[in-house]
């Protein structure tokens, strides 16, 4: 790891007097820079003035300006604000940006995101694939230019809705119609195409380790139809006897093109999409996008929803934590006396969310400015029977259920181990960061909503192996139940909505950036208006998508036996990976 | 590792007796009135829980909470005559909202002028492709579309709600969602009350 040694007085446009340009769009902040200083100019950041945590790469398509941008957002590990920078080329293909990879190995996952859905070429990507597409599909979905089958408008709601709303049933419409184009020299006759052969390459192309018997390599494909992978996640791997030599994560199989619909949809219509992203912790989900549309619309929510977010918010993570202990001693051969242990306390968080916003799991209970509706006293009184008088109890007997077994003990210490160094290096977020001996969590390291008032820890392990991962869960389910019971006592009261609630919401042009710490980590939302009814970019940064890029290394020189346990341990849900 | 290998094992086990012993004693506690029994369902999801969480659908079932939402109806007041007369004015603010696009309203067209009549002709929800959210109802300015309770709509075939079909009468709005009703009245009430030029009708 290169340690930051930080410039006093740091100033960045004295360090770079020529290079550096104010985003001076109204409603943009951050620099640009042109691409032929960018690979410089983050060696610096990293180096000098101690950004070495590589947050989100989100792709914009300027359609109307001709233009293609990707922005970064940098942070540092020891905490404090941000920094935004972007870098814009022309339209014209081949769009070519330098890749960070060499410097930020985290961007890794990103820019092949940013290459499948926009067709940006990151030059000097060592493994520039395509990752939620398939390979051999052609266009990338996210441009403006693009349709999807089914396309009916630019935008919703859709004219044929109302007034005269004849309806028509979306399996009836031709989907092969004017909106789909091949490649030109496509021959649907002699077409023949290995979609695996790109994916196979890449994972042939490992270091061959001479010494030792000089055994065959076989490749075994884990998924995507494996109860371990918790959905449809697939992982390619080389086996050497049984030692991973090779992995390679596959993951589209779930993939909807939730950013392209986000930006098809209004504002308020997102909402219940991001419940769909990760469906364990729908509340934090909503928690991030109203911040990002907040901080556009300049408006700020009364005092009670910010206690009942902060309430809600906790109690995802704590419903989320229960449900990846249990299915991680599920993975670990334990079969379902854990995962029952731990489902039967979630169950009370979820009967509490289907009280209050009206369903188990896709709460859409946030709304721009407030919440949807009030919590009433029965069910404050509710969450404090529960979060004073059971759960404190019932997540000790969980862990003395669990955290000296002997069986547990030995599956998890030093197993898929992930050093500080790489956790940083590869942008690992939340729980993977910090049981890798990080203390970085959003709502310390920038504080938004009220987090700023409540007592708490944030939690560390040092290890950075499964075993520590484990605990540091049950760490922060304690931290998170200290969280509510002082909101619990704290809350004002008074309304729940600071605007008046509007179908359409008016959203000035310009662009924000809105983080939470979710359950699984940072959860992002990078939102560009034009000040249009609809989003022009939203962009997801999915927390469990870019935790998985330390996967690979972490499970090298693993057991094959052992993957299915580090890959319970990252905590990924399909729904946000695939999106 | 110090003390004696499987100590943990051991710990963990006794947990693990404690709730099989608990199961039983909870059973005999609430002997007779544990299962199928409304007080019964309560206790399992209440903080006091022990032994068996599981609740035997269909045999059981937990009651829904007020607030619980599942595929939109159409409020309609019952006139004199029996006749349905919706709530609705077919303004088109639900279809607006709707995130996923399935409500179709048709406007109601009176034949003699050819101008628009505040009601809906038809009126679809397609409700494979609805996705519960509840902004409809959240949004809609005359309370005339709300959320059921219903959650046992499984069927063998393409399921879209005509007009028929998604009528349902206020006293059974009342009778889901008595909270809701109670304080939307008292709104139209005061709303009512303000507008006559009433100052109080209490």
């Amino acid at each position: 790891m290169v340690t930051p040694t930080p410039v006093q007085n740091a100033d960045l446009t004295a360090r770079f007097p020529n290079i550096l340009i104010p985003d001076s769009r109204p409603g943009f902040s951050g620099w640009l820079l042109d691409k032929s200083n960018l690979l410089e100019f983050a060696t610096v950041l990293r180096d000098e003035f101690g950004y070495d945590y590589l947050s989100s790469v989100a792709g914009v398509d300027y359609l109307p300006e001709g233009k293609m941008e990707v922005a970064y957002q940098l942070y540092k590990t020891t905490g404090g604000p941000g920094l935004l920078f972007k870098v814009q080329v022309p339209r014209q293909d081949p769009v070519e940006i330098p890749s960070l990879v060499s410097i930020y190995p985290g961007a890794e996952f990103q820019e092949r995101e940013a290459w499948d859905l926009l067709g940006i070429k990151f030059t000097g990507h060592p493994d520039l694939r395509r990752i939620l597409m398939w390979e051999g599909f052609a266009g990338f979905p996210l441009r403006k230019d693009w349709r999807e089958p089914y396309f009916e408008e630019e935008s919703k709601p859709y004219k044929n809705r109302w007034p005269d709303g004849k309806i028509v049933m979306a399996e009836s419409n031709n989907i092969f119609d004017d909106n789909i184009a091949y490649p030109s020299d496509f021959d649907p006759e002699n077409h023949t195409f290995d979609p695996e052969r790109a994916l196979y390459d890449s994972l042939r192309a490992f270091q061959k380790n001479e010494v030792g018997l000089n055994s065959d390599h076989i490749i075994v494909n884990l998924g995507p139809q494996h109860p371990s992978t918790h959905g449809v996640f697939r992982v390619a791997v080389i086996l050497d006897g049984e030692t991973i030599v090779s992995l390679r994560p596959v993951m589209g199989y779930l993939h909807r093109n939730h950013e392209k619909i986000g930006e098809r949809n209004t504002y308020i219509m997102n909402m219940p999409y991001t419940d769909r992203l990760d469906y364990l912790a729908s509340m934090s989900n909503n928690f991030g996008y109203a911040l990002a549309v907040e901080k556009l619309m300049a408006i700020k929510p009364p005092e009670r929803a910010e206690y009942i977010r902060v309430i809600m918010a906790e109690m995802t993570r704590i419903s989320n934590h229960l449900f990846l202990i249990g299915t991680l001693l599920n993975d670990l051969g334990a079969y379902f006396t854990p995962m029952l242990y731990a489902l039967e306390e979630r169950e009370l968080i979820l009967d509490i969310f289907e009280a209050v916003a009206g369903s188990r799991m896709m709460c859409n209970y946030f709304r721009f400015g407030g919440v949807a509706r009030d919590l009433s006293d029965e069910i404050l009184q509710k969450i404090e029977e529960i979060f004073f008088e059971r759960l404190p109890g019932r997540i000790d007997e969980l862990d003395r259920f669990l955290s000296e077994n002997e069986i547990i003990r030995s599956r998890g210490i030093g197993q898929g181990v992930l050093t500080a160094e790489d956790a940083i290096r590869y942008s690992a977020a939340g729980p993977l960061l910090r049981a890798s001996g990080i203390p970085y969590d959003v709502r310390r390291a920038e504080p938004y909503s009220v987090y700023d008032r409540f007592e708490f820890d944030v939690c560390t392990r040092k290890h950075g192996d499964v075993y520590d991962r484990l605990m540091l869960r049950f760490d922060e389910i304690r931290q998170s139940i200290r969280i509510i019971q002082q909101a619990v006592k704290q809350i004002p009261g008074g309304p729940v909505l600071s605007v008046k609630p509007m179908y359409q919401v008016r959203v000035p042009p310009g662009e924000a950036y809105g983080r939470v710490e979710g359950p699984k980590g940072e959860l992002g939302f990078y939102l560009v208006s034009n000040g249009k009814p609809n989003p022009w970019r939203y962009h997801v940064r999915a927390p469990s998508f870019i935790n998985l890029t330390a996967f690979g290394p972490m499970c090298i020189g693993q057991k094959i036996a052992d993957l299915v346990a580090v890959l319970g341990s990252v905590d990924i849900v399909l729904g946000e990976v695939d999106r | 590792m110090n003390g004696m290998y499987g100590k943990g094992i051991l710990k963990g086990l006794k947990v693990s007796f404690l709730r099989f012993v608990d199961t039983y004693l909870d059973d005999l506690r609430w002997i007779g009135k544990r299962y199928r029994t409304p007080q019964g369902i309560a206790h399992r999801g209440s903080k006091g829980a022990r032994g068996i969480f599981t609740v035997q659908y269909p045999e059981e079932k937990i009651p829904v909470p007020e607030e619980f939402r599942f595929i939109p109806f159409l409020v309609y007041n019952e006139g004199p005559n029996g006749e349905k007369n919706l709530l609705c004015t077919s303004c088109g603010i639900c279809s607006k909202v709707c995130p996923p696009q399935c409500i179709w309203i048709e406007r109601m067209v009176d034949s003699s002028t050819g101008r628009p009549k505040p009601d809906p002709a038809e009126f679809f929800i397609d409700a494979d492709i609805c996705m519960n959210c509840g902004l409809c109802a959240e949004f809609c300015p005359f309370d005339a579309i709300k959320m059921d309770h219903n959650y046992e709509l499984a069927s063998y075939g393409r399921d879209i709600y005509d007009k028929s079909r998604l009528s349902k009468s206020t006293q059974y709005y009342e009778s889901v969602r008595p909270d809701n009703a109670a304080r939307e009245n008292s709104a139209r009430a005061a709303k009512q009350a303000a507008r006559t030029g009433v100052a109080n009708i209490n």
